[in-house]
């Protein structure tokens, strides 16, 4: 088992869903409640990582957060370091990536809620902060908590625009789907064989928690 | 005028509408769905901003476009019904009415809203959730909460229409005691007459987002402004003529109906020739004798149909023969039964004098009469 491995993992699912908790939320009640030109083309951009494959993905993170780029080139002043093949570079891209995990859950359970249910809460005397605060968030948190649940399992599972994008540098860009990508390559099956069940028993909880966590979305 | 408002757009759908209602006073504006009605409580409310006229209540300017002022619906201190209730499914009935407490202390908010459920005669169902609630009963809920931010408005939005008939007969009456209580303008919005005529001082008629008719229920019943007007208040006796004779000693104007002279009080306004709806309430068709059928307005008629309920039966009968000539009147259930009151029955009619009302021709009518009339089928 590939302690180091796995314990960067975590940290880069972690960062990841906690990160694109707030922009999403933003992201999931902008596309769930208002319609304005451009919203079918904000929605497709967000979706785009799903069905993109993930070299194709990584390839165009790998030029826009490269050295040449002008993010590398603003990362490298700053800290010195460049940005792709750092843990930095990986979270930048595994935000991209995930966008859509964190932002459909949650625009399905903000959509859930009725209009009026916002606009009593108005004429009730409540503000905009308290609505979202008092209302929308009860109502919506079986989404975002599956849009957590989500992007953390998926985060631990992708591999090619890791690859891509962050190489296999222990401690700073070796993950576990990696780790076990090299022991496979390696014929170090024991080692490989752990590290999957270990995998598949995260994503197996994690999938649970998402469909019980659909199950209870708000009722009408 | 406590609440005055003149709300015009052209789209998502036109309105052209100006209403006003005083303290105490209870408004209802009605119409077919689709007339604006709903859009009207919005504008009030500040849930949708019209694109030009303003909203007044008592000194303060709620909305004005000329102005450019537009108060958020949370400084409206408005009461607002909605159609489903709209109340906060995660919460008890006690929090969802204590949503609406935000102006009061936090310490006294609880205390004040079971305060409010009891004067909507909630009292022990605090803890539950809207979903282990009766219909009535989430409705009551919606009313507390409304009654609660201690409004300067109240606008009902079809308070009724998602309960049962029993239940609605039971809210109503609630309503009417309660708002004896309250000396705030109410507006209420129903497509139901007989619910417009049991809770209304005045009732505002809507037509495709225009104000036709404001008015007391019963002047609107005898003398609608219009025949668009008596039609989209399910007036029944709504007939086409013509101006035959205007006799002003005799206070009759003579009008002719399927070939017929029939004598209506004299109403000058309407010139010789000219083509008239008119008019006649159920209460103003005679049963009358035989031997008394030369009478004056007297017209042969053929029931069509016989419908009892509660001791009265309402019958339609047909002149010549002809759907579009349906007279519809009120009987009681026992002289229909003396009479032997039968679809079939040729009976005698007359249509009072002085309850005929001419009304500027509609050029809807000729092509709808025959669907103004409630039972036409036999």
């Amino acid at each position: 088992m590939d302690w180091q491995a796995l314990s960067l993992s975590l940290q880069l699912a972690s960062a990841t869903a906690l990160l694109l908790l707030p922009p999403s939320v933003w992201l999931a009640r902008l596309l769930a409640w208002s319609d304005w030109r451009g919203r079918a083309a904000l929605e497709a951009a967000i979706l785009l990582p799903l069905v993109l494959p993930p070299t194709v993905l990584g390839y165009y993170l790998l030029l826009g957060l490269g050295g040449a780029s002008p993010l590398g080139q603003a990362y490298h002043a700053l800290s010195g370091r460049m940005l792709v093949f750092s843990f930095d570079g990986l979270l930048v891209a595994s935000l991209i990536v995930n966008l859509p995990f964190a932002v459909q859950p949650m625009q399905r359970s903000f959509a859930a809620i009725p209009r009026e249910l916002r606009e009593a809460a108005w004429v009730s005397g409540l503000s905009r902060w308290q609505t979202f605060r008092r209302i929308e968030l009860p109502l919506a948190w079986p989404g975002i908590a599956a849009a957590l649940a989500l992007s953390f399992a998926h985060t631990l599972g992708e591999f090619g625009v890791v690859l891509m994008v962050g190489g296999s540098l222990p401690g700073e860009t070796r993950t576990i789907a990696i780790a076990i990508y090299d022991q496979a390559q390696a014929f170090n099956d024991a080692a490989a064989a752990g590290m999957s069940a270990l995998l598949l028993a995260l994503s197996f909880v994690a999938v649970i928690l998402v469909s019980r966590l659909g199950r209870s979305l708000p009722r009408r | 005028m406590t609440l005055s408002a003149r709300l015009e757009q052209t789209a998502p759908i036109p309105l052209a509408a100006e209403i006003g209602c005083a303290s105490g006073e209870l408004l209802a504006l009605v119409g077919p769905s689709g007339s604006g009605k709903s859009t009207i409580l919005r504008c009030l409310a500040g849930l949708h901003r019209p694109a030009a006229g303003h909203v007044r209540c008592a000194d303060a300017t709620w909305f004005d476009a000329a102005r450019g002022i537009d108060v958020r619906p949370q400084e409206r201190r408005v009461g607002f019904v909605f159609q489903n209730y709209a109340l906060f499914p995660h919460l008890s009935a006690l929090a969802n009415v204590v949503q609406a407490l935000g102006h009061l202390p936090p310490a006294e908010r609880a205390a004040r809203a079971r305060h409010w459920l009891a004067r909507c005669n909630l009292d022990g169902f605090d803890d539950r959730r809207p979903a282990e609630l009766s219909g009535g009963q989430q409705q009551r809920v919606a009313l507390a909460r409304a009654l609660a931010r201690e409004p300067q408005v109240l606008l009902l939005d079809e308070p009724f229409s998602a309960v049962d008939q029993v239940t609605r007969r039971k809210l109503l009456r609630q309503l009417i005691e309660l708002r004896r209580s309250l000396a705030i303008p109410i507006v209420l919005v129903t497509h139901d007459l007989e619910e417009a005529a049991l809770l209304a001082d005045r009732m505002t008629v809507l037509h495709r987002g225009r104000t036709l008719q404001t008015a007391a229920p019963e002047t609107m019943l005898a003398q609608p402004a219009s025949a668009l007007v008596a039609r989209l208040t399910d007036q029944p006796n709504l007939f086409e003529g013509k101006v035959l004779q205007h006799l002003p000693a005799a206070d009759t104007t003579l009008i002719e109906w399927l070939g017929r002279p029939l004598a209506a009080s004299h109403q000058p306004a309407f010139a010789v020739g000219e083509t008239v709806s008119w008019l006649v309430p159920e209460a103003a068709v005679v049963l009358v004798r035989e031997h008394q059928s030369e009478r004056e307005n007297t017209v042969s008629a053929v029931v069509s149909e016989r419908l009892a309920w509660r001791g009265h039966a309402t019958v339609s009968a047909r002149v010549d023969g002809r759907r579009e000539a349906t007279l519809n009147f009120a009987i009681g259930a026992a002289v229909a039964q003396r009479r032997g009151i039968v679809p079939g029955m040729r009976v005698p009619l007359q249509l009072q004098k002085s309850a005929i009302r001419l009304l500027a021709a509609d050029v809807a009518i000729a092509g709808q009469a025959g669907t103004t009339g409630k039972g036409q089928s036999t």
